[in-house]
């Protein structure tokens, strides 16, 4: 049973360390929209993928990235009605992938339940080791960033005029996030990915007196998440995903009530 | 007698809607400009263009290299979701250490709040810390928006005179955007007033002597006090 369970777990944990920061970024930053901007957008890179024929995991990357590098700019051009404008290009490019996967594929079918909640214990070998090559890229790249995403972060003019470039800031992180979701749509889902880099930081803000405790406690409650999430998903037969995502808003609770009676 | 920043004829429009017309201006070392205006003048989109946050439509902006800048903004739209102590807060300029942090926080006066949460601070607080930031990295230019307002008598006194001591030490140019429309600091260098345009400019008149501003204001607040005498040669339609 233990073989069954353990390269999820791992998945899991190795996914909650990218997840972890990037979440917390999307928490400052106010962020959760482009989260699922960008993994309802997932939907149209399967599409391509089938259309011409090339591995989905890729074509979602390149989609998403394209995406992303749109919506950093447009957060640029129209700081007021972004709201709007990220919900109509969430769900138009969730409904172009839809039209155009019946339009193509009258032969295959889609599994669509797979797509929307992942299915985190069919992962193999090969995904632990992308997992982890992508999870330490990522890292790398944050912690080489980290002092000028920091300051962009806090308030975008005095570090602007501190001499930092915020918009590279900014499109760093859509990147990233755009690489995580790219990677954890395939174990997580598209649905719920965004509820995993948002409930953890979510968690430890109240535990929190600087960003990167916040980060670390992030990471830790997402692995409590895991853990809990699996071992229910192994106990009751519930999908794993849904579970990991009724754990962390179960230790979110708890967190919330604690702070009002500390 | 350095020049810092220079703007030659600054046109600024948005939406169509002229901001600023024909703003030439300069920043010079060891020199306190003092900007005034009323509510909706231009004054912050000005600040702007001089930081170089914004570009104008058109006009010339010359600024020297390696333009080291503090700012001190009028409110700061703080990040509030994310947990950072004032000390964090200071090391996240570069070229800074633990003792020049120090010192900063009390020259003004707010050391004890080195470990409290940024967003725990109150205005006032915050427009302090924000004042230790800025002078963190001993910057050429120093650009206060207005620093006076919800201050007290006394600490406009003391902030004044803070100014000063910066402006000689560090030999900086110092702009203050300032809400009052006729008294400025009294070591104020040149006044601008501004309203979409330069309405007139000039220096300022120090009133320590007038024996009748003494009765009313006091002594003290009359020697960091100057009036500026407006020269308007046009009126405002609105």
């Amino acid at each position: 049973m233990f073989e069954l369970i353990f390269p999820g777990w791992l998945a899991g944990v190795l996914l909650s360390l990218t997840t972890g920061p990037l979440g917390s970024f999307i928490v400052w930053r106010r962020m959760s929209s482009f989260g699922d901007t960008l993994s309802h957008s997932s939907l149209l890179g399967i599409a391509l993928s089938i259309a011409f024929n090339v591995n989905s995991f890729y074509a979602i990357l390149i989609l998403m990235s394209f995406i992303a590098i749109i919506l950093a700019w447009l957060e640029e051009l129209l700081p007021v009605s972004l709201d709007t404008v990220l919900n109509i290009i969430s769900h138009s490019s969730l409904s172009l992938g839809m039209v155009f996967i019946s339009l193509i594929s009258s032969k295959k079918e889609i599994n669509i339940t797979n797509y929307l909640f992942g299915d985190l214990l069919s992962v193999t070998k090969n995904d632990l080791i992308t997992i982890s090559i992508s999870s330490i890229l990522i890292l790398s790249i944050l912690l080489f960033r980290w002092h000028s995403i920091l300051s962009s972060t806090i308030n975008e003019e005095l570090s602007q005029i501190d001499g930092i470039n915020v918009l590279y800031a900014r499109l760093t992180i859509m990147l990233m996030t755009a690489f995580t979701i790219a990677i954890a749509i395939k174990f997580v889902g598209a649905l719920l990915i965004t509820s995993l880099l948002i409930i953890p930081p979510a968690t430890a803000q109240h535990f929190s007196g600087s960003p990167e405790k916040m980060v670390i406690i992030a990471i830790i409650v997402s692995i409590l998440s895991v853990t809990g999430g699996i071992s229910l998903s192994v106990f009751y037969n519930t999908p794993a995903s849904p579970s990991i995502v009724l754990c962390s808003s179960f230790l979110c609770l708890i967190s919330n009530i604690k702070k009002h009676f500390y | 007698m350095f020049e810092f920043v220079k703007l030659k004829n600054v046109c600024v429009n948005l939406s169509h809607r002229s901001i600023l017309t024909d703003i030439s201006l300069s920043l010079i070392s060891n020199r306190v400009l003092t900007l005034i205006g009323p509510n909706g003048a231009g004054k912050s989109t000005l600040v702007r263009i001089i930081l170089g946050l914004i570009k104008p439509n058109s006009g010339t902006i010359i600024r020297s290299n390696n333009l080291s800048v503090g700012y001190v903004p009028q409110k700061l739209h703080l990040n509030t979701l994310l947990p950072i102590t004032v000390e964090r807060f200071m090391k996240l300029s570069r070229k800074t250490n633990n003792i020049k942090i120090e010192e900063m926080l009390k020259r003004v006066k707010a050391e004890s709040l080195k470990f409290c949460q940024l967003q725990k601070l109150s205005g006032g607080e915050m427009q302090r810390i924000l004042f230790a930031k800025a002078l963190l990295n001993n910057p050429n230019l120093l650009v206060l928006d207005e620093p006076t307002q919800g201050v007290d008598v006394m600490g406009q006194l003391a902030l004044y005179k803070l100014i000063n001591e910066i402006r000689h030490e560090l030999q900086c140019a110092i702009l203050i955007v300032s809400h009052d429309l006729n008294f400025v600091m009294a070591k104020t260098d040149d006044v601008i007033c501004l309203n979409n345009h330069i309405c007139c400019s000039g220096t300022p008149e120090t009133v320590c002597n007038n024996l009748e501003f003494i009765s009313i204001f006091g002594l003290k607040r009359v020697q960091e006090l100057a009036i500026y005498h407006h020269n308007h040669n046009h009126i405002h339609n609105f």
